[in-house]
């Protein structure tokens, strides 16, 4: 049996959680929300993250466009995607939820912008 | 001079969520005041995502999270000025204003919503000795550089103060490629949530070396390093305990103060700890007809709080200059932040006038854990909750119902505190 001390960071409430592993087994307490204990369940199986950024935009009135993976990847892949973001520049205009990288580094997910940069 | 039922002082989260409340409480004449080129305020460099779960139930980046609000105003076809700098609001509600098209403007407001939010404490409050180089930065002029104007501010950085921009700012500059070598923070816990700590410092690596002070910066160019040491409990460095680190960039992330020059000058009251306005339950100020809303009032972790504080406030704000106050009669009761408790927001509730339930916010002033939160009706016990931990960073809440108040006509006072057992 394996214990593992976490905090759950599904919202900011930021509950400690305990989660107990026996096997297959999983048993997470301290969760004041389901979203705790399916936090907790991942967090030991597959951590994963959302990866937020931002990439340059020419001719924008701004210099940089806010961006996000659309889903949460693989923690291990986090400087994986971050390197592909930093390699990309884009063309204003741009829209808020527009894709600006289709697949990044392998994960399957997109890169959309967070904010709306118009063109000057 | 021209009229307007409700000016807005601010266009960040704060004014855009009370000014569409105002609207959804049919005031029509609403006019928002912003300095800055674009409505959103400081969430438009917030591009880290966690904002908005309370209010969207969704996870959204600060963008994101200012867009839906500036749609809403939008829709709604509420007026904003950008680049619109306020000089001057007065007891009588009139408001001065700069802006390159009109020049100086007074207007006269129905009512004023107070909404400019909070600036950084700079490098100056501090009394860190050493030389002044180039490369040290407030956490938030770090992250504007960086997320809207495209610099790379630094590469071997050490960040002072555990506040949530610069645990925020340590992934970000370890993202961009910038080495974190550690975070100082003077106090034995931080002033950050413990979720930036989990996902910002413990998932790269980057040590939080708790009750550690920087005690010299040199260079003279730029900076090229500085001295760490530990404190004792009166916060005095310890001698023996020196670090030394080689850096190019400091942030300072040491804390937050509502920015009420406008509030003073109009004669509001304010409150020695938050550094805030002191307000009321319809988060009025001591002046009548100005309210107060968002961090400019008290300095919160949350933006999904101060839409709904500035909600309130917008609120009241319209019930106001729809129907003002004559013929109201009000049983003023003061708050009372005691035993652990540093302040309560809002500071008085008007018990005859109060909404069926009122949310009270406060801090506390240390790390506590199992303790109480107790509310008092004068030396009457009315509510107690466990808490498992209370923390500083992290601001707490109780709602007082007005059906509570029943049995209570001549109360005189309302404590909040903590207690042991």
């Amino acid at each position: 049996m394996e214990t593992r001390n976490l905090i759950c960071i599904g919202c900011p409430l930021g509950c400690p959680v305990t989660v107990t592993m026996d096997g297959d087994d999983i048993n997470v307490t301290g969760n004041t929300c389901p979203r705790g204990a399916d936090y907790a369940k991942k967090e030991v199986l597959s951590p994963t993250r959302i990866v937020t950024s931002s990439i340059r935009v020419k001719d924008g009135e701004i210099a940089r466009v806010s961006v996000k993976t659309k889903s949460d990847i693989p923690k291990s892949k986090i400087f994986e995607v971050m390197k592909e973001i930093q390699a990309v520049q884009v063309d204003a205009p741009v829209a808020l939820g527009q894709v600006l990288i289709k697949d990044c580094a392998g994960t399957g997910v997109e890169i959309i912008a967070t904010k709306t940069v118009e063109r000057v | 001079m021209k009229q307007h039922d409700i000016v807005i002082i601010g266009g960040g989260p704060a004014g855009l969520s009370a000014a569409a409340a105002a609207r959804k409480a049919g005031v029509q004449d609403i006019l928002i005041l912003e300095r800055d080129g674009v409505l959103g305020g400081i969430l438009n460099q917030c591009i880290h995502n966690g904002f908005g779960l309370h209010t969207f139930k969704e996870e959204l980046t600060g963008p994101e999270y200012a867009s839906r609000y500036i749609d809403m105003v939008e829709e709604e076809k509420i007026p904003y000025k950008l680049n619109t700098i306020v000089v001057d609001i007065n007891k009588n509600r009139e408001v001065t204003y700069i802006n390159k098209e009109e020049g100086l403007v007074t207007i006269q407001a129905g009512a004023v919503i107070l909404a400019m939010g909070c600036r950084e404490r700079p490098r100056g409050a501090l009394n860190t000795p050493g030389y002044r180089p180039a490369g040290i930065y407030s956490a938030g002029t770090a992250q504007r550089l960086m997320n809207i104007e495209g610099y790379c501010v630094g590469k071997e950085v050490v960040i002072l103060g555990s506040g949530d921009i610069g645990l925020i700012m340590a992934r970000r500059m370890t993202l961009e490629g910038a080495k974190v070598k550690v975070v100082a923070e003077l106090m034995p816990y931080s002033g950050g949530l413990k979720r930036n700590i989990v996902q910002c410092l413990d998932d790269y690596g980057i040590p939080l070396k708790l009750s550690h002070t920087i005690i010299n910066i040199e260079g003279k160019e730029r900076l090229t390093g500085i001295t760490l040491a530990e404190v004792d409990a009166n916060r005095n460095p310890i001698p023996g305990t020196e670090e030394h680190y080689s850096c190019d960039t400091l942030l300072l992330s040491v804390g937050l103060i509502p920015e009420n020059e406008l509030s003073k000058g109009a004669g509001v009251s304010m409150n020695r700890i938050t550094s805030g306005p002191n307000v009321d339950d319809c988060l009025e100020t001591e002046v009548e007809g100005i309210y107060a809303c968002g961090n400019v009032l008290h300095v919160h972790d949350l933006v999904d709080f101060v839409s709904q504080e500035a909600a309130l406030a917008g609120e009241n704000a319209a019930a106001y200059v729809k129907e003002g106050k004559a013929g109201k009669k009000s049983h003023k009761v003061a708050l009372s932040a005691e035993n652990g408790v540093r302040y309560t927001v809002p500071q008085v509730l008007n018990v005859d006038t109060m909404k069926d339930t009122v949310t009270v916010r406060f801090r506390v002033a240390d790390v506590y854990k199992d303790r109480y939160i107790a509310v008092y009706y004068d030396d009457k016990l009315i509510s107690r909750k466990k808490k498992k931990v209370l923390a500083p960073g992290e601001m707490e809440q109780v709602v007082l119902k007005k059906s509570s108040f029943e049995g209570y006509p001549e109360i005189k006072q309302i404590k909040i505190c903590t207690e042991v057992e």
